[in-house]
C-alpha cells in the first residue's frame, strides 16, 4: 500500500526519540539553524506575526467603514491604514507564508531529500525577510506610508510625505529573501530528488511549487528595481517617473505590475499545490488528469507574465495594448479552469473523508471559483471600466487571497500540523472553524461586489456623500468579525494541542506521499536512508479503501487522548 | 431596482450604461452557470461519495482526454464570447463620435475644475446636456486622478503629462455621482462631486446664464425647500393643531412649557427646538416630535431656522449666503446628499476655481504640463 | 546513485555538504543555483535596460546631445579592462580544473587589479561629470554653456532639454553606479576565493566548481558592461 519501497527496516524508527524539534533547545540552536524544518518554523512564527498586524488594520477599515462619516480615524490615518493593511498582507504575509512555511518544510521530505540545497542560503534568507519585515513596520510606526501597496507615481515619488524610502528598502530587502527562497527550490528540486522519484512521479505540490519559484526569480528582480527607482527620485528629485521633468508616471504602473500580476499566481499557485495534496489524500484517489494539473500551473506562470496590463485599461495605455492584454487574460482563466475540474473529477466516486483539511478544501474549490470569475468582469476591458478601482475589484482579490490562499493556507496547516508537531488535534472544532470561516468570509466580502457595482469607489474613507452604501458596508463588517474569529480560533486550539493533543504517529491521516513514511516530527535529516520511490505517489485505491481504516484512526485517536499516548507501536 | 436601502444596481443614465450592463449581466450569468456547477458538483460529491457510504466507486478513472478537452475547450469558448463582448463594449467607450460638446476637466489634489466651451466654469460638479455627445479632455496638475461616473459607467485616468479623453451620452436628467477614484493623497474620497445631466434646453440656457440655471437661493429658500423635503409641515401647519404648535410668527415670541418654564424663542432656541426637541416640551404637547440631531446638518438648521424666522411673511429672494462645499468646515459632515442641496446650487458660482490650494508650491502652470504631453 | 553517504560529517570545510548525496549532485546543484541566479539578475538589470530605451526612444535628440559630454576614451578603456579580467577569469578558472593553486591565486589576483583599474576610472569620470554639475537632482547643469558646450546651442538657443538631458544622466549614474556596485561585490568574491586558495580549503582544492560560480558571476559583470557601453557612449546622431 505504500508508494515507495523501504530499503531497510521502518523510515525514521529511532526517530521517536530524537526528532529536528527536541535535538538541541537552546536559542541559537534555533536561530543558527540550517534544518529547514526549524526554519519553515521560523517562517511560521514570524509570518502569523505580520498577519496579527495586517488583521488589525482590516478590522480597523472595517470598523472605520460602518458609518458613512468615518468614525475613528482621520482621513490620513485612514490612508496609512489601508496601505499598512495591503503592504503588510501581500509583501510580508501572503507571497511569504505558503513557500517559506509549507514549500520550505514539505519540498525535501516530499521529493526524499536530506535538506534543501542551500541550508545557509536558507537561513540567510529568514534573516532579509525579518530585516526587511521589521524596516517596513519601523516606516509604518515612525511616520507611516499613505501610498497605498501600489506605489504609484508620481504621488509615491514626489508628494506623499510619509516614510516612504524606509518601507521601499524593507520591501526590496524581504524581496532578495523571496528571491533566495525560489532559487533554493528550483535547485533542489532538479538536483535533489532521490532516486526513482522522476518528474511525473513527483508530487503535485512539488510541480506547483516548482511554477512559483520560477516566477519568484524572474519577476521579484523587475519590482525590486523599480521601487529603487521610486527611491532614488524620491531622494534626488529625478525624473525618472516624474512627468514634470519628462519622466512617464506610467511606465511605473508597467513595471510594477510586471511583477505584481506574476505575483498574485505565486500567492495562488502555492495553494493550488496544497490543495491538489488535500483533494487527493481525503478522496483517497489518485488525482484525476496528473498531467494537466502539473502542466497547468506552468501554464498559469507562463502566461501569468503576460497580462500585467489589465490593472491599466484607464491608465492612458493604448487601446490595442488594453485589448491585447483582455485576451491573454481569458486566456489565463483556462488553466485554472481546467484545474477546478480535474480536482472535481478527482472527488467523483472517490472515498471522501471529511476531515477537516478537506473541508478547507471544498470551501477552497467554491470561494476562488467565485472570485476568479469575477476576475473575468475585470479581464474584459469594456467591464472593467466601470469597475476598476471599485470595490468590486476589492471583493475580486480578497475571494481570490483570502477565501482561495488563506483557506488552503489553513487546510495545509491542519493537514501537516501532526506533521510538524507531532500532535493531533481535534477534527471536531477544525470543522466547525471551517465553517465559521467559510460562513464570515462571504458575510464580509460579497456584499462588497455589489457595493462596487453600485460604484463605491476603493481607498475611500467617506461616503457621506453616497449614503445608500451604508447597508452594505455594515454587512460587511459583521461579516469581518466572524471571520476574524475564525482565524483566531485556530491560534488557540492549535497550540492547545501542542500540550494535550494525542501523538500523532507518522501518519495520522492514512496519506500518501514520502513525508508521511517518516516520524512525526521528522528527525533532522528526514530520513534514516535514502528512500527509493517505485511509483507515484497517489496509489490509492477508492474501492478497496474501506471507510473502516478511517473508523480505526479516529478511534485510536481517542483512546490516546484518553489515556495520554506514549506508546511507540506501529502507526500504519 | 431597489428595495429598502439595499439598491441592487447603480442608475443607467447614459448610452454607454445602457451597452454595458447587458454584457456585465451576461457576465453574471455565465459566473453564476459555473459556480452553480461547481459548488453543486463539489457538495453533491462530498455527499454521495462520503466514506461508508455503499455508492459505486468501480472502475475509478484518472486520465480521461476527451474529458480534460471537454473542459478546456467550452470554458475557452465562453470566455472568447465574453471576450468579444467585452472588447466590441470596450471600443466604443475608447471612439468617441465627432460632433461631441467638448468639455475640459483639470484634476489637482483634491478638486475637479471644469471648464465648458464658452468659458464657464465650475468645480466638482459637472452640467451635462441630455441626449447629445461630451466628450471630456483631461489633465491632471500634479498627481494621478481618474474621472469616474458610476451612472454613466465611464471612468478615466487623469494623467499629468499627457491629455485623457471620456465621452458619453447622458440619457436621463437627474443629478449623479462624480468620483476620483484613483488614489491620489489625503483627501482622495472627498475629490468628487455630482454631475448634472440637463434638458439641452435648459443647458443652454445655464451656459449663457454663465453657469446659473436658477437664481442663487437665498437661506430662507434653502430653509423652505428642506422643511418641505423633510416634511415639518406633516405636523407644523398654519394653527396650533392636536398633533403640534404651529411655527408661524413664533420667533421672539416668549414660549410656555410643560413644566411650567419659560423661554424666548431665539436663534439657539429655535435650533435646540429641532435637534433636541425634548429638551423644552411646549406646553399641550408631548415628546412626538423626531429628534433631528444628527439628521440634518448645522446648515441645514441655519436655513431652517432663517425659514421658521419669516414664516407666514413672503420670503426675501437676496442671496444671504454662499457655501461652497470646500470651504465648510467638513468637521460636520452631512448625512445626507439631499439635505447639501442648497450649498451645491450655488456652488457653481464660487468666484476663484483655484480657491483650493494645492500642496506643492511651484507646481508648474498645467499649460505647461499639457506642453509637456505633446512634446512626446 | 544509492551511495549512502556519512551524515555524520560537519567539519568546518568539509568539501560534501550533508544534505547531498555525492559530490557530483552537489557540483552541479551549485553550478544550476549560480545559473538561475544569474537569470535573476538579468531581469534586475533587464527592467533598467527596458526603460533606457524607453526614454531614448522617446527623446532621442536630448540624449544624443547629453551622451556627448561622456568620454569615449575612458570607456573604451573600461571596456577592454573588463575584457582582459573575462580572460584571466578565464584562465583562473582553467587553472583551477587543472589544480595549478599558484596559477589560480596569480589569475583571481590579476582580475582583482582590473576590476580596482575599472573602479578608478569610474571614479575620474563621475568626478568630471560632477564638476560640470551635470549629476541629476537640484543644480543639474546650472551653466549649460560649460556642461554641453557648443553643441548645446543653435543660433544662441539651448537646443537641447534639460530635464531630458537630466534623465540621460539618472539612468547614467543608475545603471553604471548598479553596475559598479557588482563589481565590488564581485571583488569581495574573488578575495573570499582567493581565501580559501590560500589556506587550501578543501572545497577549493579538491575541485574547481566554486571558482567556475565566481567566473560565471564575473563573466555576466562584464556582460552588462558590454552593453552599457554603446548604450552609452556610443549614439549614432539620430536626423
Ligand atoms: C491570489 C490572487 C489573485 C488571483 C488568483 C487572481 C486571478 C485573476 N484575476 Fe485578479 N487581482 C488580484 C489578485 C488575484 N487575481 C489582486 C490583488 C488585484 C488588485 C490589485 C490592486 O489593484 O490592488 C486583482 C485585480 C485584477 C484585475 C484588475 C482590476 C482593476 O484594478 O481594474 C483584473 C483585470 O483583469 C484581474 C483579473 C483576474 C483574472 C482574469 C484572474 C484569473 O486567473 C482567474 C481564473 C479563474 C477562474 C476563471 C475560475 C475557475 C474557472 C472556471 C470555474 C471555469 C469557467 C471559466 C471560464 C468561462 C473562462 N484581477
Ligand atoms: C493576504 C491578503 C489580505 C488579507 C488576508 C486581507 C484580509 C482582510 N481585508 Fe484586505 N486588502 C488586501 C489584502 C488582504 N486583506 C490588499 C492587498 C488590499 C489593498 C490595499 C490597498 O488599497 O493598497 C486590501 C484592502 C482592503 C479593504 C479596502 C480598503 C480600501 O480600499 O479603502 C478592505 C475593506 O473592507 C479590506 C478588508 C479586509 C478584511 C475584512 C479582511 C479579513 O479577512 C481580516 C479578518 C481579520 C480580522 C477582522 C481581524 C480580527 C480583529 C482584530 C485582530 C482586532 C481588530 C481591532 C480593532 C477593530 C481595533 N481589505
Ligand atoms: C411628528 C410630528 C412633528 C414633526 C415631523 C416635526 N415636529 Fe416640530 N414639534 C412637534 C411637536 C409635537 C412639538 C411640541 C413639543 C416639543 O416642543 O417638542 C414640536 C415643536 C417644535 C418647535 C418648538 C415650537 C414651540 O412650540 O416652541 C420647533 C421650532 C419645531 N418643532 C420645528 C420643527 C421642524 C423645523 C421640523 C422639521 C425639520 C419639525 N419640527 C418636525 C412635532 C413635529
Ligand atoms: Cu483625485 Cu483621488
Ligand atoms: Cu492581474
Amino acid at each position: 500500500m505504500s508508494s515507495t519501497v523501504i530499503p531497510s527496516g521502518e523510515l525514521g524508527q529511532q526517530a521517536e526519540e530524537s526528532n529536528y524539534l527536541n535535538v538541541k533547545h537552546t536559542i541559537a540552536s534555533w536561530l543558527l539553524t540550517g534544518d529547514h524544518k526549524r526554519i519553515a518554523l521560523l517562517y511560521l512564527v514570524s509570518t502569523s506575526f505580520f498577519f496579527f498586524l495586517g488583521s488589525i488594520a482590516a478590522g480597523l477599515i472595517r470598523y472605520e467603514l460602518t458609518s458613512p462619516a468615518g468614525v475613528v480615524l482621520e482621513s490620513e490615518t485612514y490612508n496609512k491604514v489601508f496601505s499598512s493593511h495591503g503592504i503588510l498582507m501581500v509583501f510580508t504575509f501572503l507571497v511569504v507564508a505558503i513557500p517559506a512555511i509549507f514549500g520550505n518544510f514539505l519540498v525535501p521530505l516530499m521529493i526524499g531529500a536530506r535538506d534543501l540545497a542551500f541550508p545557509r542560503l536558507n537561513l540567510a534568507s529568514w534573516y532579509m525577510y525579518m530585516t526587511g519585515g521589521t524596516l517596513i513596520l519601523a516606516g509604518m510606526i515612525f511616520g507611516g506610508v499613505d501610498t497605498g501597496w501600489t506605489f504609484y507615481t508620481p504621488y509615491s515619488s514626489m508628494y506623499s510625505n510619509g516614510q516612504v524610502t524606509m518601507v521601499i528598502i524593507g520591501i526590496f530587502i524581504a524581496g532578495f529573501s523571496t528571491i533566495t527562497t525560489g532559487i533554493n527550490f528550483v535547485v533542489t528540486i532538479h538536483k535533489m530528488r532521490a532516486p526513482g522519484m522522476t518528474w511525473f512521479r513527483l508530487p503535485l505540490f512539488i510541480w506547483a511549487m516548482y511554477a512559483t519559484s520560477l516566477m519568484m526569480i524572474l519577476a521579484t528582480p523587475v519590482v525590486a528595481i523599480t521601487l529603487l527607482l521610486v527611491v532614488y527620485e524620491r531622494t534626488f528629485k529625478l525624473p525618472v517617473f516624474s512627468p514634470e521633468l519628462g519622466g512617464d508616471p506610467v511606465l511605473f504602473q508597467h513595471l510594477f505590475w510586471f511583477y505584481s500580476h506574476p505575483a498574485v499566481y505565486i500567492m495562488i499557485l502555492p495553494a493550488f499545490a496544497i490543495v491538489s495534496e488535500l483533494i487527493a489524500n481525503f478522496s483517497r484517489k489518485r488525482i484525476f488528469g496528473y498531467h494537466f494539473v502539473a502542466f497547468s500551473s506552468l501554464a498559469i506562470a507562463g502566461l501569468g507574465f503576460l497580462v500585467w496590463g489589465h490593472h491599466m485599461f484607464v491608465s492612458s495605455q493604448s487601446m490595442y495594448e488594453s485589448i491585447v492584454f483582455s485576451l491573454i487574460s481569458y486566456l489565463v482563466a483556462v488553466p485554472s479552469a481546467i484545474k477546478i475540474f480535474n480536482w472535481m473529477a478527482t472527488m467523483y466516486k472517490g472515498n471522501i473523508r471529511l476531515q477537516s483539511p478537506m473541508i478547507y478544501a471544498i470551501a477552497f474549490l467554491m470561494i476562488f471559483t467565485v472570485g476568479g470569475l469575477t476576475g473575468l468582469f475585470l479581464g474584459a476591458a469594456g467591464t472593467d471600466i466601470h469597475l476598476t478601482a471599485t470595490y468590486f475589484v476589492v471583493a475580486h482579490f480578497h475571494y481570490v487571497m483570502v477565501g482561495g490562499t488563506m483557506l488552503a493556507f489553513l487546510g495545509g496547516l491542519h493537514y501537516w500540523w501532526p506533521k510538524i508537531t507531532g500532535r493531533m488535534f481535534s477534527d471536531g472544532i477544525a470543522k466547525v472553524n471551517a465553517v465559521i470561516v467559510f460562513v464570515g468570509f462571504n458575510l464580509t466580502f460579497f456584499p462588497q461586489f455589489i457595493v462596487g457595482w453600485l460604484g463605491m469607489p476603493r481607498r475611500y474613507h467617506y461616503y457621506y456623500f453616497a449614503p445608500e452604501f451604508q447597508a452594505y458596508h455594515i454587512m460587511s463588517t459583521l461579516g469581518a468579525t466572524v471571520l476574524g474569529l475564525g482565524f483566531i480560533l485556530p491560534a488557540f486550539y492549535l497550540t492547545m494541542s501542542l500540550f494535550t493533543g494525542p501523538k500523532a504517529g507518522p501518519n495520522p491521516w492514512g496519506a500518501h506521499g514520502l513525508e508521511w513514511e517518516t516520524s512525526s516530527p521528522p528527525p533532522t535529516s528526514n530520513f534514516t536512508e535514502t528512500p527509493i520511490v517505485m511509483d507515484e505517489v497517489y496509489d490509492f485505491d477508492p474501492v478497496s479503501d474501506h471507510a473502516k481504516d478511517l473508523k480505526d484512526i479516529e478511534e485510536r485517536n481517542r483512546r490516546r487522548s484518553e489515556e495520554g499516548y506514549c506508546g511507540s507501536e506501529d502507526d500504519n | 431596482m431597489s428595495f429598502f436601502n439595499f439598491p441592487l444596481a447603480p442608475p443607467q443614465a447614459s448610452n454607454i450604461a445602457q451597452a454595458y450592463d447587458p454584457v456585465f449581466y451576461a457576465l453574471v450569468a455565465l459566473s453564476v452557470f459555473f459556480t452553480v456547477i461547481v459548488c453543486a458538483g463539489v457538495i453533491l460529491f462530498a455527499i454521495r461519495y462520503k466514506a461508508g457510504t455503499k455508492a459505486d466507486r468501480s472502475r475509478p478513472m484518472y486520465e480521461n482526454l476527451p474529458l480534460e478537452l471537454t473542459w478546456t475547450i467550452i470554458p475557452l469558448l465562453l470566455g472568447l464570447v465574453m471576450f468579444y463582448f467585452g472588447t466590441a463594449l470596450f471600443v466604443k467607450i475608447k471612439t468617441p463620435p465627432k460632433n461631441c460638446e467638448q468639455i475640459f476637466v483639470i484634476g489637482k489634489q483634491w478638486m475637479w475644475h471644469i471648464q465648458h466651451s464658452n468659458g464657464v466654469r465650475e468645480n466638482n460638479t459637472l452640467h451635462v446636456p441630455v441626449g447629445k455627445p461630451v466628450k471630456l479632455t483631461m489633465i491632471s496638475q500634479d498627481v494621478l486622478h481618474a474621472f469616474y461616473i458610476p451612472a454613466f459607467r465611464v471612468q478615466m485616468g487623469v494623467v499629468p503629462g499627457r491629455y485623457t479623453e471620456l465621452w458619453f451620452t447622458a440619457t436621463q436628467a437627474g443629478e449623479y455621482h462624480l468620483f476620483c477614484n484613483m488614489y491620489c493623497g489625503t483627501q482622495h474620497s472627498e475629490m468628487g462631486g455630482k454631475v448634472v445631466a440637463m434638458d439641452p434646453k435648459d443647458y443652454a440656457e445655464w451656459l449663457s446664464n454663465g453657469g446659473q440655471s436658477v437664481a442663487p437661493m437665498s437661506m430662507e429658500q434653502a430653509g423652505a425647500k428642506i422643511y418641505a423635503k423633510v416634511h415639518c409641515d406633516n405636523c407644523h401647519g398654519a394653527e396650533d393643531t392636536l398633533h403640534a404648535p404651529s411655527l408661524y410668527g413664533i420667533y421672539n415670541k416668549r414660549r410656555i412649557f410643560a413644566d411650567g418654564t419659560s423661554l424666548l424663542a431665539d436663534d439657539e432656541y429655535l435650533r435646540d427646538s429641532i435637534i433636541r426637541p425634548y429638551d423644552h416640551i411646549t406646553a399641550g404637547y408631548g415628546e412626538t416630535m423626531p429628534v433631528y440631531q444628527g439628521q440634518l446638518t448645522e446648515e441645514d438648521v441655519l436655513n431652517l431656522v432663517a425659514y421658521i424666522k419669516v414664516l407666514g411673511t413672503p420670503i426675501a429672494t437676496t442671496p444671504t449666503s454662499i457655501v461652497n462645499r470646500h470651504s465648510a468646515p467638513t468637521a460636520v459632515s452631512p448625512t445626507n446628499e439631499s439635505s447639501a442641496l442648497a450649498a451645491n446650487a450655488v456652488q457653481a458660482n464660487t468666484p476663484d476655481p483655484d480657491a483650493t490650494p494645492t500642496r506643492r508650491v511651484g507646481s508648474p502652470a498645467v499649460g505647461a504640463v499639457a506642453a509637456e504631453g505633446r512634446n512626446r | 546513485m544509492s551511495a549512502i553517504t556519512n551524515t555524520s560529517d560537519h567539519g568546518h570545510d568539509s568539501a560534501l555538504h550533508h544534505q547531498f548525496e555525492d559530490i557530483g549532485q552537489q557540483n552541479d546543484s551549485y553550478i544550476v543555483g549560480m545559473w538561475v541566479f544569474l537569470s535573476t539578475e538579468v531581469m534586475f538589470f533587464g527592467a533598467l535596460f527596458f526603460i533606457y530605451t524607453l526614454y531614448r526612444w522617446n527623446y532621442q535628440l536630448d540624449f544624443y546631445i547629453a551622451h556627448e559630454h561622456l568620454d569615449v576614451k575612458l570607456g573604451a578603456i573600461n571596456t577592454s579592462v573588463l575584457l582582459f579580467s573575462s580572460f584571466t577569469m578565464v584562465m583562473a578558472v582553467q587553472s583551477a580544473q587543472l589544480k595549478r593553486r599558484l596559477h589560480v591565486i596569480g589569475y583571481l589576483l590579476t582580475t582583482i587589479v582590473c576590476a580596482c583599474t575599472f573602479l578608478v576610472i569610474k571614479y575620474f569620470e563621475y568626478s568630471s561629470k560632477i564638476a560640470d554639475h551635470l549629476y541629476p537632482g537640484a543644480g543639474f547643469a546650472t551653466d549649460a554653456h560649460a556642461a554641453f558646450g557648443a553643441h548645446a546651442f543653435e543660433a544662441g538657443k539651448l537646443a537641447v532639454n534639460m530635464n531630458h538631458a537630466q534623465l540621460f544622466y539618472a539612468l547614467y549614474f543608475g545603471m553604471t553606479g548598479l553596475h559598479a556596485v557588482h563589481i565590488i561585490a564581485g571583488i569581495l568574491v574573488i578575495l573570499a576565493l582567493i581565501r580559501l586558495w590560500v589556506i587550501r580549503a578543501k572545497s577549493v582544492t579538491l575541485d574547481y566548481i566554486p571558482t567556475e560560480m565566481v567566473g560565471l558571476y564575473w563573466h555576466f559583470v562584464d556582460l552588462v558592461w558590454i552593453f552599457l557601453f554603446p548604450l552609452f557612449y556610443l549614439m549614432p546622431k539620430p536626423h
